[in-house]
């Protein structure tokens, strides 16, 4: 869409002359073009995230058992008491051993995936459609099918069956923390709801790349395959390999859907978003100290951002690469 | 976009737009479900939160006893999933917070002021209600809540099965695991507890001849024999007689009906939905004692219904309560016996309804009268979730039984000093 292209247009076609007050058009001013589409999306980040994120942080300086609305300050008590609480500290054990699982299979995944889709011929749109499509599916349902057909203890259940046709007893998938099957269950289904989608991003990644590159390379004697790979594609890729590898940690650190389903009443496998749920919103109602952990989490969040991008270069300019 | 379409947008084209768009927001929330209204009264508009039941035609029967009420026009919030309890706590702080609602009795809903006093709609009546329901219901002389339902929880077993594996009915817990061993077959378990085991926590208490908490409001779940339990409880959990994973969860009694287990907890509520699966072949039994100092135990569970004190309607929200859960006995022997079977709270109306009078049904009500333990309304939902992470972490874990009860106690502690001081 081009402005340009009106005008001209307008200039070739000469208008009749216009009767009483000329009408002002939205490119007139792009000032308040800005505001006017950007103004509605400012209201609702404002109204839906950053008072929310006030309040919070506002509640985390009081004690605010079955109330939002509390008067007893009684400053950094919370924040104590969360950073003590031996389950909130598990949980980010959890995290760090969900995001260590998580985040190198899905980018592995993705980017095999998005490898294999760009380099078909035949029903391509047919296979990228069939790969981005679980990230239309919501993570309940997912978790839910999950749970109860693919990794159910019974012998019907999916997983069993096909266990039980080697001669493997059946498995209770879920019940038990040891041997850690659980770890299973929620890696694959978070593997298989949001590969697809950062297999998009690669495939958009990878019709970035200059064709010459791989034609100087061809004819410098580069092999095709895993040589071109290493020094062509995986370095060209690596802005949108950082970019997926913060949003996957982001990601893995806001899991909560497929624990909270998937392992219901366990004390283990229970993330951070998890322990914040069952303090503020659960049996506890305890929102002073779950705000306070809501604060915590946040700031951790920035930190490992901040730390990850300084590492990996997100970011950073093509000149500095 | 082409160039002569954007040229047709501007501000006064937005304006009438949005302006057309607000209207039709407008008629639309004129006819649509907002949550608010729709039944067939007049006067003011109630908002009633039931949590969903599994059997058949509940939600409709709720839904006619609402529109059937005259007095106000009463919408009813069906809440899916197993968070109830989570989802009623988060709305009650808010405007949206529904004006009646059905939950168990707990302290914390009184002392923060969440539950209006119900005395003055009960007292009429209140020699006729359950003595135990009622005691359950009190706080300093004055009742939060009316009771709908008690809903005794016990073991259902298949007595072929029994019979074809020469087993007794379990009396004791070591006589329980026994069966499950001998039950149990290649297609078969031997029992089934639910999921996460959590359902027969308090029976597990009350079997070991301990207590919740003290009739002066202190921990009294902490003794060697509740942990004696939880190590025998450990050694049945990891003894493959167990049926674990199943799709379906205790309450619901597929496990049982598919013949995946021989042996399932669960309520009184599914006795018709088993019946009718499996005829004749289904018994009961309590919880089986724990130690030489045990004894058999029952939950009675159940449902109340509470008038939210913070509500904008609270006048009219018990005089809703009254007509439906006092007044309308035909409703509430409806609601007790035509779906599941639960017992009434009513001693009228349980001695009158003759679906509990003979069979299946009367043993549980007997079962319920011999083994039963009321709610303790000082038992809250955070003490509750205390004794879940004992079973996860005793039974499904590997952790020392006193320790982890050691902990609970710590916890239970800290929070009856918020509640009692």
């Amino acid at each position: 869409m081009s402005t340009t292209t009106t005008r001209k247009a307008a200039s070739s076609a000469p208008a009749p002359a216009p009767k009483g007050r000329p009408r002002r058009r939205f490119s007139a001013s792009p000032t308040a073009n800005f505001w006017l589409f950007t103004g509605p999306f400012l209201i609702g980040l404002v109204i839906f995230v950053f008072v929310p994120i006030g309040w919070s942080i506002w509640l985390s300086f009081f004690e605010a058992r079955f109330t939002v609305t509390p008067s007893e300050f009684v400053g950094f008590e919370n924040y104590k008491s969360i950073l003590t609480d031996v389950d909130f500290r598990n949980s980010l054990v959890t995290f760090t051993v969900f995001a260590a699982f998580i985040v190198p299979l899905t980018w592995a995944v993705s980017l095999g995936l998005a490898l294999l889709v760009n380099r078909i011929t035949i029903m391509r749109a047919f296979f990228r459609s069939a790969f981005f499509l679980p990230t239309a599916v919501s993570y309940v349902a997912a978790s839910l099918i999950w749970k109860m057909s693919l990794f159910n203890g019974v012998r019907f259940g999916l997983a069993n069956t096909v266990i039980g046709w080697f001669g493997v007893d059946n498995i209770a998938w879920l019940a038990s923390p040891d041997p850690p099957w659980y770890w299973l269950v929620i890696v694959t289904v978070r593997l298989w709801l949001q590969s697809g989608f950062y297999m998009i991003l690669f495939i958009a990644a990878l019709q970035n790349i200059p064709k010459e590159l791989y034609e100087a390379a061809a004819i410098d004697g580069a092999k095709p395959g895993w040589q071109t790979f290493r020094h062509i594609t995986l370095p060209q890729l690596r802005a949108t390999s950082t970019a997926v590898i913060l949003l996957l940690l982001i990601a893995a650190y806001q899991a909560f859907d497929e624990f909270f389903n998937l392992l219901s009443k366990a004390t283990w496998g229970q993330p951070p978003l998890v322990e914040l749920y069952k303090m503020a919103l659960g049996e506890n109602q305890n929102y002073g100290v779950g705000s306070a952990g809501a604060v915590v989490l946040t700031l951790l969040i920035c930190v490992v951002t901040l730390i990850q991008g300084k590492i990996m270069g997100f970011g950073r300019g093509e000149e500095s690469k | 976009m082409s160039a002569s379409s954007m040229s047709n947008w501007n501000r006064r084209s937005v304006l009438r737009a949005a302006m057309g768009l607000a209207a039709a927001g407008g008629l639309a929330a004129c006819g649509g479900n907002n949550g608010r209204g729709g039944g067939s009264g007049s006067g003011a508009n109630l908002v009633q939160y039931f949590h969903a039941y599994g059997e058949n035609g509940v939600e409709a029967a709720v839904k006619k006893y609402a529109k059937a009420y005259k007095g106000a026009n009463v919408s009813t919030q069906w809440i899916t999933g197993s968070n109830f309890e989570q989802k009623l706590f988060a709305a009650l702080l808010t405007d949206n917070a529904p004006d009646v609602f059905e939950f168990h009795p707990q302290i914390q809903l009184v002392k923060s002021g969440q539950v209006a006093d119900l005395t003055d709609i009960i007292s009429p009546v209140k020699s006729d209600f359950n003595q135990a329901d009622i005691t359950s219901h009190t706080v300093d002389g004055k009742i939060y809540g009316v009771r709908m339902i008690d809903d005794p929880q016990f073991f259902f077993y298949r007595p072929s099965m029994f019979e074809k594996a020469k087993v007794q009915v379990p009396t004791t817990l070591e006589e329980l695991i026994e069966a499950t061993k001998a039950l149990t077959t290649s297609k078969v378990k031997g029992a089934y507890l639910g999921n996460d085991i959590t359902p027969v926590q308090s029976p597990l208490i009350w079997s070991a001849g301990a207590d919740t908490l003290t009739p002066d409001n202190k921990p009294a779940f902490n003794t060697d024999a509740v942990a004696a339990g939880l190590k025998q409880m450990r050694g049945l959990f990891t003894s493959g007689n167990l049926l674990l994973g199943a799709p379906t969860d205790w309450w619901d009694p597929s496990a049982f009906t598919q013949g995946l287990t021989a042996i399932q907890w669960c309520g009184m509520w599914a006795m018709p939905a088993m019946q009718q699966a499996l005829g004749d072949d289904i018994g009961i039994f309590p919880f089986p004692k724990i130690g030489a100092a045990g004894k058999q135990s029952v939950i009675n569970g159940g449902w109340s219904m509470f008038v939210n004190a913070k509500g904008k309607n609270v006048e009219a929200a018990k005089e809703y309560v009254k007509w439906l859960w006092i007044d309308q006995k035909q409703y509430q022997e409806d609601f007790a016996t035509s779906y599941g079977f639960h017992i009434p709270p009513r001693t009228s109306l349980a001695e009158s309804a003759t679906k509990l009078k003979t069979g299946l049904p009367a043993e549980g009500v007997k079962l319920f009268n011999q083994f039963g333990h009321f709610d303790n309304i000082g038992w809250t939902q955070a003490m509750i979730s205390s004794i879940n992470d004992v079973i996860a972490n005793s039974i499904r874990k590997d952790d020392d039984p006193k320790a982890q009860l050691a902990a609970a106690e710590k916890k239970v502690d800290a929070e009856l000093k918020k509640l009692f001081g």
